[in-house]
């Protein structure tokens, strides 16, 4: 991403000197937390791409996140797969899945509410499925067999899972931002901002709306795989439950939707602010989205563009840019 | 088989005129607002502790409730909606329903944080007693639920036909600008609508709560199954509430019946699905979905 103010610079350069300084705190509760915090930014920068490239709000990321994870763990677990291969498959499963919900939800010219209700309808459906069938692990989940290494992708220790997702997390900016400054982007983007004009121009706004369906769905499927593997267990309220769907568009939103940097700074900065509540307030289920709820309304009406949009009135490059954050 | 459906689509229909209530309140606000409202669960879910602790302290019958909860939840609506998501929506969609969602969060979390989860019920004696209709033993509350439900959409619409306020509130769901300009207070209409929504909200959990129960997830269930009744009932159509609301509670029913209880809610979000996809205008609703 191109840095359009040092506000935006002295915003990114925090970010990684906290993600740097993690490695020498003296708790390893920071590492851990970190660690979650970032399988959370994959499903944001997954929600980014929709929601914040296309403006295509999902209420109901949870739907790919999920079936990245089940499709993993069944090919693990059922079938003795390979975990790297099983990493594989849960990838194009996500992104086969957002084929499948944007395919039809765009066929039928679902748009706003309407495509937010029926991503939260099938996040449903495929939650109560995987409680209700034998072959997903029904109510009791599916877990992974213990078996560390490489060779399955289960890392045991802290640092090297942390250095991982790190790499993989800096990853997935690189592609957002290759994306964003791609034809296929500024396509993304003439949707979002009028679509009726894209269409009048000349661009198949339904085949761009479910291509990037399938990379968001790519994504999401990386999230729940790499989810997968940190706990070697999951069940569908965990992995398809309304929490993945919310947090992953609540990071962006707060950070910036659409911005490379956005889903990251949104996501630790709600994670640190849950981390804090339970720290003062320990036993307190919950407390952490009720503060999460009223940063999101804070954010919706005095931050717009979020913490990049922010930072980006300070200390602007060229004050003519300054607007298209 | 045959023997079991009859009974599995009446008691269908009494849950169905649950839904249908609920769906109700958020139906009007669709058609008035324009908006599509998280919260409704969340509200349906605090009625439903208020009617709980009512009874636990107060020894209050549920149904003696309704004139404290009503009048309550009317008041609580119309703050939501004035004092919160109107000022800070700013007028857009999408922040609506994100403001909607975030406010649906906050409520169900301190739910939780206060309440824990624990499933907590009343023991109301006679609202299991059954009565028999065509055969099936239904109970009691759910048979009072459903009169109850059926007559208080009449009571709605005649509220919406013949007075003032419902003139005004129907004039600003056609037309904003046109009301303003003849005098019309949109913010108060707006919020009286929100208002009235909500109440309905808190009436349907004073006749659910006799045969039901109370956790501070039971919103979520509830706000997915309303928003089925409001889109196949085509949205902001009250009758299409109605009717919408009784056929998916006979769907839930069959499901659960055929595929198994644990199952029978999938049949009504498929329904949602398929209903979203091949006519988001719903069954009675006059614009298509945009």
């Amino acid at each position: 991403m191109k840095f359009q103010s040092w506000g935006q610079c002295a915003l990114a350069f925090f970010a990684i000197a906290y993600l740097a300084g993690v490695y020498f705190a003296s708790s390893p509760i920071w590492m851990g937390f970190s660690i979650n915090a970032l399988i959370v930014t994959l499903a944001a920068l997954s929600w980014n791409i929709t929601g914040g490239l296309g403006g295509l709000s999902s209420f109901g990321h949870a739907a790919l996140y999920g079936t990245g994870a089940y499709a993993s763990a069944i090919l693990q677990v059922k079938y003795g797969v390979n975990a790297w291969f099983g990493l594989g498959g849960g990838i194009a499963a996500g992104a086969a899945m957002g084929a499948f919900i944007g395919g039809l939800a765009f066929r039928y010219g679902l748009k706003g509410s309407y495509f937010a209700l029926v991503t939260l309808a099938f996040a449903e459906v495929l939650r109560i499925c995987a409680s209700s069938f034998e072959w997903t692990g029904g109510g009791s989940g599916l877990q992974l067999k213990l078996m560390p290494g490489l060779a399955q992708l289960q890392i045991i220790e802290r640092p090297w899972i942390y250095t991982g997702l790190l790499a993989v997390v800096g990853l997935v900016m690189f592609l957002t931002g290759l994306i964003k400054h791609s034809r296929f982007g500024a396509y993304l983007i003439a949707i979002r901002e009028n679509e009726d004009a894209a269409e009048a121009l000349g661009i198949n706004t339904y085949k761009i709306k479910v291509q990037a369906m399938a990379i968001s769905g790519a994504f999401g499927g990386l999230a729940g795989v790499l989810y997968l593997q940190l706990w070697l267990f999951i069940d569908s309220t965990v992995v398809y439950g309304s929490a993945v769907s919310v947090e992953a568009l609540i990071g962006p939103i707060i950070g910036g939707a659409g911005t490379v940097w956005g889903p990251l700074l949104g996501t630790l900065g709600l994670h640190l602010l849950g981390e804090g509540t339970k720290s003062l307030l320990p036993n307190s289920p919950g407390l952490n989205f009720v503060f999460y709820a009223i940063v999101l309304i804070c954010a919706l009406r005095f931050l717009p563009q979020g913490f990049v949009g922010f930072a980006a009135r300070f200390g602007a490059f060229n004050k003519k840019e300054r607007d298209d954050a | 088989m045959s023997i079991l459906i009859v009974p599995a689509i009446l008691s269908g229909m009494m849950m169905g005129a649950v839904y249908a209530l609920v769906a109700l309140g958020l139906t009007l606000i669709y058609g008035v607002l324009h908006i599509i409202n998280f919260t409704h669960g969340s509200l349906l879910m605090l009625a439903l502790y208020v009617v709980y602790f009512l009874n636990l302290h107060l020894g209050l019958d549920p149904y003696l409730a309704i004139p404290i909860v009503l009048p309550l939840f009317f008041t609580l609506g119309y703050c939501l909606q004035r004092g919160l998501i109107a000022p800070m929506s700013g007028g857009s969609e999408q922040n609506v329903l994100l403001i909607t969602l975030a406010v649906s969060l906050m409520i169900d979390n301190l739910a939780l944080y206060f309440w824990t989860s624990n499933t907590r019920s009343a023991d109301i004696a006679y609202a299991y007693d059954t009565v028999e209709i065509l055969g099936a033993l239904l109970p009691l509350g759910r048979v009072i639920a459903f009169a109850a439900a059926l007559a208080v959409s009449p009571v709605i619409w005649a509220f919406m036909a013949f007075t003032r306020t419902g003139a005004a509130i129907r004039a600003v769901a056609i037309e904003k600008r046109g009301a303003e300009l003849v005098g019309i207070d949109v913010n108060h209409t707006y919020a009286i609508c929100f208002g009235i929504g909500t109440a309905c909200v808190a009436l349907a959990a004073c006749l659910l709560f006799p045969t039901f129960y109370v956790t501070p997830q039971v919103g979520y269930t509830f706000v997915l199954v309303a928003f089925t009744t409001v889109v196949l009932g085509g949205m902001g159509s009250l009758p299409g509430a109605l009717i919408a609301g009784l056929l998916l509670g006979i769907i839930e029913s069959l499901c659960g019946l055929f595929l198994g209880e644990s199952l029978g809610q999938i049949g009504i979000f498929l329904a949602f699905i398929l209903i979203l996809l091949f006519k988001p205008s719903g069954l009675f609703g006059k614009r298509a979905g945009s």
